[in-house]
């Protein structure tokens, strides 16, 4: 459904993605994972049409909904205030939707965003963006400065919202443990290129990428072979 | 007494006519940036545009809201040239905004002249605590509490005010949602001009506006503003309403002449003493 074809995006004349293409499939759930500075923030802004890309297209059939890297919350105002902007360029926003998806938000729909936790702001955040009706969710650092306990549960609620409501999520992650362990695929960017793609189980065993990225991986290695579906072969 | 309660309530009319103009540079600044420094000129022309209106062509009411409505349109125009250049920096559009009052100043001296204008008010008055109160003063002040509720109520209830406040407290997420943040910067203009164009006709039956008028109001609007940090509509209309008792105050015991220079010098110490205030507000 998304389909992202050489793209090249610059910050004058630094180049921040270098010809980048990828697909993601209906109902798909796939990972970006890399370094700081690879690229991965402002690849998934021009996926979203927040950054204008220099060359190559991004095309995709259905809705895109962004979380934000650092929640952004509209911190003054309330949580339902907060999810209603969500569906902005939708008629019939509907919150009932998103509070079966998401009970707790029901909770403290009337409490400013901005007093929420680290946790609460990122439920929010992906709330606010299944407000759009999104086909895909696109996910900017969803573990980032949030305690494994509340990474664990956000996680299993986008497992919930793919299974259920067959939400596509392409999640740039730091964290390739959660990466792999969430997403059965994954694509590996390093200086703005895809260096490595393939399913997230034989991406932890290669070499290349365990050394570049993920020092030892023992542990990880025994998560992904516990989650991650049987393999083919890693692409380039 | 007598006197002093006179001088309260010309000073609450006056400062409600501040706070109006005040409260368009805040809606204008929350959500552009951009200090709108042509709302003082949009005052004048709502009320020239109310004098002409009224003298003949329209009744009382259709009138003024003809002129206030113009001063939408005229905010809305002075917007497009200060923000209407994607990625146009707030400082260039500060001048740009000063360039647009200088403009306005003279299609006023083009379409009206350079006499003072006065359009007819609400005539009579009543007796407050022994001072004969012009009905037109109060007047001022109700339709200031009603454009400050109405104001409260379009921010806090209404899609598009959510829209606009989204755009004012976090302009990346605004667009992430798929807000058109330039297009809110746009109807933040045109509010402010409708909010300018109504201090303007409120405040013209009881002080004469010409072209140079604007200056003195723009400051006084500005004054009020800033004890509102720019960003409160609410601390804009106690920042106003002191303003301009401070000056009726001033004008009745000590010289009429000191007006502008009272709102100068309260300016001033207000931009002091909240100066941490601005920094942690910028901050965030």
């Amino acid at each position: 459904m998304l389909h992202v074809e050489d793209l090249v995006v610059r910050y004058g004349s630094a180049v921040a993605v270098d010809g980048v293409s990828f697909e993601v499939g209906e109902g798909e759930m796939v990972a970006l994972v890399g370094p700081n500075g690879a690229g991965k923030s402002t690849l998934i802004n021009a996926i979203s049409g927040l950054v204008p890309p220099h060359s190559g297209t991004v095309a995709c059939e259905g809705r895109i909904a962004q979380v934000p890297e650092g929640r952004q919350m509209f911190a003054d105002m309330s949580v339902e205030d907060n999810l209603l902007l969500g569906g902005w360029s939708i008629r019939n926003r509907d919150l009932g939707e998103v509070y079966d998806l998401l009970p707790d938000l029901a909770g403290m729909r009337k409490r400013k965003a901005g007093r929420l936790s680290g946790g609460q702001q990122q439920m929010v955040a992906v709330g606010r963006a299944l407000m759009g009706r999104p086909d895909l969710l696109a996910i900017d650092e969803l573990s980032l400065g949030l305690a494994p306990l509340v990474v664990a549960e956000l996680a299993e609620h986008l497992r919930f919202l793919n299974r259920e409501r067959g939400t596509a999520v392409l999640l740039v992650e730091q964290e390739v443990t959660l990466a792999f362990d969430v997403c059965p695929r994954a694509l590996v960017l390093e200086a703005g290129r895809v260096i490595a793609a393939g399913p997230s189980a034989e991406l932890a065993r290669s070499e290349t990428v365990r050394k570049a990225y993920f020092g030892d991986l023992v542990g990880a290695e025994t998560m992904v072979a516990a989650t991650a579906p049987e393999t083919s072969e890693v692409s380039r | 007494m007598t006197e002093l309660v006179a001088y309260l309530i010309s000073g609450i009319a006056l400062g409600s006519s501040f706070a109006l103009i005040g409260s368009g540079f805040v809606v204008v600044h929350r959500v552009t940036r951009v200090v709108n420094f042509a709302q003082g000129s949009l005052a004048i022309v709502g009320g020239m545009a109310s004098a002409t209106l009224l003298d003949g062509r329209l009744p009382h009411g259709l009138g003024e809201i003809a002129a206030v409505l113009l001063c939408g349109v005229v905010g809305l125009a002075v917007g497009l040239l200060a923000i209407g250049r994607r990625g146009t920096h707030p400082l260039i559009s500060l001048i740009v905004t000063l360039g647009a009052s200088m403009l306005i100043s003279a299609a006023v001296i083009w379409l009206w002249g350079q006499d003072p204008v006065s359009p007819p008010g609400l005539s009579g008055s009543v007796t407050i605590l022994g001072a004969d109160v012009q009905r037109q003063r109060l007047l001022v002040v109700a339709a200031t509490v009603l454009a400050f509720v109405a104001l409260a109520l379009f921010f806090s209830r209404s899609h598009l005010g959510k829209g606009l406040t989204a755009s004012a407290s976090n302009p990346f997420a605004a667009r992430m949602v798929g807000i058109d943040v330039r297009r809110m910067g746009l109807l933040a203009f045109g509010l402010a001009g409708i909010l300018g164009g109504l201090a303007g006709v409120l405040i013209a039956p009881s002080v004469a506006l010409s072209f140079s008028s604007d200056l003195p109001l723009a400051l006084s609007g500005f004054a009020a503003a800033v004890f509102g940090g720019l960003t409160s509509p609410l601390r804009t209309l106690f920042g106003g309403l002191s303003l301009g008792v401070a000056g009726q105050l001033t004008a009745g015991y000590l010289n009429g002449s000191y007006q502008t220079e009272m709102a100068l010098f309260l300016m001033v110490v207000i931009m002091i003493v909240r100066s941490s205030a601005f920094v942690q507000e910028e901050a965030k």
